[in-house]
Order: C-alpha cells, then sequence, then structure tokens
C-alpha cells in the first residue's frame, strides 16, 4: 500500500472514529486505538502516542462550545487537574513496563466499562445535593450554573478525596492507553462528588487536554508519536468530532447512541480476544 | 439584609470574572488548536509528497529519531525543511495549547488575587512541565 493510500485511509478511519467517539459522548481515542491496532495493524504503542495527540485536539477544539453553555467550572477543574496530571505521568510510566498484548487486554476492559458508565449515567441522573461536604465551600468548589428561565441553580460537592482519587485513575488510564477516559471522569464527578452532570460533562473536556498534553510530552520523547501516523489521524479525529458534535445538537441521538454503544462493546470484545490470543 | 445584598453582589462579580476567564480560555484553546492544525496540514502535505512511493510500515515499534522528540530538533528540522519536522512542530503546539491554558489560569486567578487557586494551578503547571521537560 503506498504512502497516499495509507494516508487517506487512515484520514477516513480517523474521521469515523472521531465520529463516533463524540455521538457516543466517550471522545475519539476508544475508537482510534482499536481502529488502529487491529484495522492498520499498527502497534498499540504508535496507537496510543497518535490518540493523545488527537484526544487533545478533541477536547480543546470543542472548548469555545462548552463555554458558551456556561456550565464549565474553572475552580473544580483545576482542581481536580492536579490529580489527573500526576495520573497521567504515572500512567505513561507504567505503559513502558507493560507487556503490548497486556495493554490490548487492559484496553478492552477499560472500553467495556466506559461504554456501560456512559450508558448507565445518561439512564440515571442523580438527584442535585442539598448540602455538600465543608470543604465544598472552603476550597470553592462550590459555584452555580444557569438554568434555561434565567435563574441560578446553586450546587454543592461532596467527598472531595473520594472524587480526588477516582480522578487520578481517570490520569493514569489516560496516559496508560491514550484516552481522554471522559467517562471515568464523569464518574468522579457527577456519582462520588454529586456534581450536577451538565457541569461535570462540560468540565471534563476541559480536564481531558491537560490530562492528555501531561503524558504527550512522555510519549514525544520517547519516538512514540510519529508524523506519518500524527498528520491524518490528528485531523481526521478532529473533522470527526466537529461533525459529531454538530449532528448531536440537531439529531435525535438516544437510538443512535444505544446502537455505537453496541459498536464500542464489539471493539472492546475484540481488543481482548486479539491480545489473548496473540500473548498466549 | 444590607450585608446579604453586598455578599452577593460580591459573589455575582466573581462569577463574572470566572466566565470572562472561561470565554478566553476557550479561544485561547480555539486558536490553539487552529494553528496546529494549519501547520499539520502544511506539514502533512509536504511529508506526502517528500515520501511518495514508501511503504509504511507501523507493525513493530521502532523508535523516531532523536532528533524529533525535543523542541530544539524539531526546531533545527523545520529550518531545514525537514516535512517530519513541519509535523512535529504541529504536535508540540498542540500539546503547548492546553498548557497555555494553565499558564492563562494561573495569571487570571493572581489578577483575582486567588491564592488558593494560584496555587492549585502552579502545582498542575510545574506537574505538565516535569513531563515535557524531565522526562528524558
Amino acid at each position: 500500500m503506498s504512502l497516499l493510500i495509507f494516508t487517506a485511509l487512515l484520514f477516513l478511519g480517523s474521521l469515523i472514529a472521531g465520529l463516533l467517539g463524540a455521538l457516543t459522548g466517550l471522545g475519539g481515542g476508544v475508537v482510534l486505538v482499536p481502529l488502529l491496532t487491529l484495522g492498520f495493524h499498527v502497534d498499540i504503542r504508535y496507537a496510543i502516542g497518535v490518540s493523545l495527540i488527537s484526544v487533545i485536539a478533541t477536547s480543546s477544539g470543542a472548548a469555545a462550545a462548552y463555554v458558551r453553555e456556561g456550565y464549565s467550572s474553572v475552580r473544580i477543574g483545576m482542581f481536580l487537574e492536579v490529580a489527573t496530571t500526576i495520573g497521567a505521568i504515572l500512567g505513561a510510566f507504567l505503559a513502558t513496563v507493560v507487556h503490548t498484548q497486556a495493554l490490548a487486554i487492559i484496553f478492552g476492559l477499560v472500553l467495556i466499562y466506559s461504554a456501560y458508565l456512559s450508558w448507565q449515567q445518561a439512564r440515571n441522573p442523580v438527584p442535585t445535593l442539598e448540602k455538600g461536604s465543608p470543604w465544598s465551600g472552603k476550597l470553592r468548589l462550590s459555584g452555580d450554573y444557569p438554568e434555561p428561565d434565567g435563574s441560578r441553580c446553586k450546587y454543592e460537592v461532596e467527598n472531595i478525596p473520594g472524587g480526588f482519587g477516582m480522578m487520578f485513575v481517570a490520569g493514569a488510564l489516560s496516559g496508560l492507553l491514550g484516552i481522554g477516559s471522559g467517562a471515568v471522569k464523569v464518574l468522579a464527578m457527577d456519582r462520588i462528588m454529586k456534581v450536577p452532570f451538565k457541569v461535570s460533562t462540560t468540565t471534563s473536556n476541559f480536564m481531558i487536554g491537560v490530562t492528555a498534553a501531561a503524558s504527550a510530552g512522555i510519549y514525544l520523547h520517547r519516538g512514540l508519536i510519529t508524523p506519518g501516523l500524527a498528520f491524518p489521524v490528528m485531523l481526521g479525529v478532529l473533522c470527526g468530532s466537529l461533525i459529531g458534535a454538530r449532528y448531536l445538537v440537531r439529531a435525535h441521538v438516544s437510538v443512535l447512541r444505544s446502537v455505537f454503544t453496541i459498536v464500542i462493546l464489539a471493539l472492546g470484545v475484540e481488543m481482548i480476544v486479539n491480545g489473548v490470543t496473540k500473548w498466549f | 439584609m444590607v450585608l446579604r445584598t453586598k455578599a452577593e453582589e460580591s459573589g455575582h462579580k466573581e462569577r463574572l470574572d470566572d466566565r470572562m476567564m472561561e470565554i478566553i480560555m476557550g479561544r485561547l484553546l480555539q486558536v490553539g488548536v487552529l494553528l496546529a492544525s494549519f501547520v499539520m496540514l502544511v506539514g502533512g502535505i509536504v511529508y506526502v509528497r517528500a515520501h511518495q512511493g514508501a511503504i509504511p510500515d507501523y507493525r513493530v515499534f521502532k523508535s523516531e529519531p532523536q532528533t524529533l522528540r525535543h523542541v530544539g530538533g524539531v526546531v533545527s528540522g523545520v529550518a531545514a525543511g525537514d516535512p517530519a519536522a513541519i509535523i512535529q512542530l504541529a504536535v508540540l503546539l498542540l500539546i503547548a495549547t492546553p498548557v497555555a491554558r494553565v499558564i492563562f489560569a494561573l495569571v487570571a486567578f493572581g489578577i483575582e488575587r486567588d491564592k488558593l487557586y494560584v496555587g492549585i494551578s502552579a502545582i498542575v503547571l510545574a506537574v505538565l512541565l516535569f513531563s515535557l521537560i524531565r522526562s528524558q
């Protein structure tokens, strides 16, 4: 296969990965890494390196749209980024010692769990908290967001150490697998800290870029971000996710979401099966 | 009653400042991504043209050349007209985008005189710089 055709196919594949990632709310990385490893037979470490770059691009590219809604909390984001960035560095170092087939298997498991989390989160919204932890105010994590009628809805958070710890895990998974791990970030904020769903999803988008940047530096130094892949993949995922985000606003997505969640589950199983058969 | 109004006013003002901060940060990220995408596109087109006929193989990990792994090498590569270096420059710009956002937040919290969040932003920035600079 010549470079031109290879590049064109990669661009198209990445575009679809970005589109699926945006429509399922799981991010481009979760579809991209299986696509590159299963479809294009790229070494999983290269796939992870280039995926991190695409994750930064999608998160930053979507930022302006999220800001316009006015739900995100810059303080909750910054506070929890301490945990995600340190976790991301740990994850990136772990990636050097973990066997590549083991990486594939872990990836498959995380993929399935993320799909489950995102499906569950969409179905069972958490009721807003009446009274949060006293630290919620001291750390200035309490805030408010605009309601459709123009009033502002105040919120507080609870179980800050629990959320912080889960964010560390989210960061480590991001650095290890090259994904945004948005589903785990939303889990930490939404389920553990009881941050309102609108606030947690938009804030998690900001955090994803910073988290991925922390591990991308390490992947770059190790020579794991390769120009021939970075070019078509980064542009493809970015275009796909922007198209997906636009479509998401207009379309009725619950059916689509279910269909794509099944696609993601299938990819997860395939990653595990592929990892196991190649390893043993 | 008067006290409460005052508290509400100052609270409201703080939210407005945070809101401005987020709007500027959103723009900052967008500009960074646009710039990186543009450089990526230029580098990519030159790269594909330069390597026509080459057969790509990424099946096995075989590390990129040393020169393309750090800022100095990438810059001198771009100066020498190496298409791969232009793509890596785009990658560096992309990694720098969220870092710039954290630096901006640090300054904005400083203007708001929020010492706690200046400290928190400084920790995040230190972790990012550690991964970018020290981990070679």
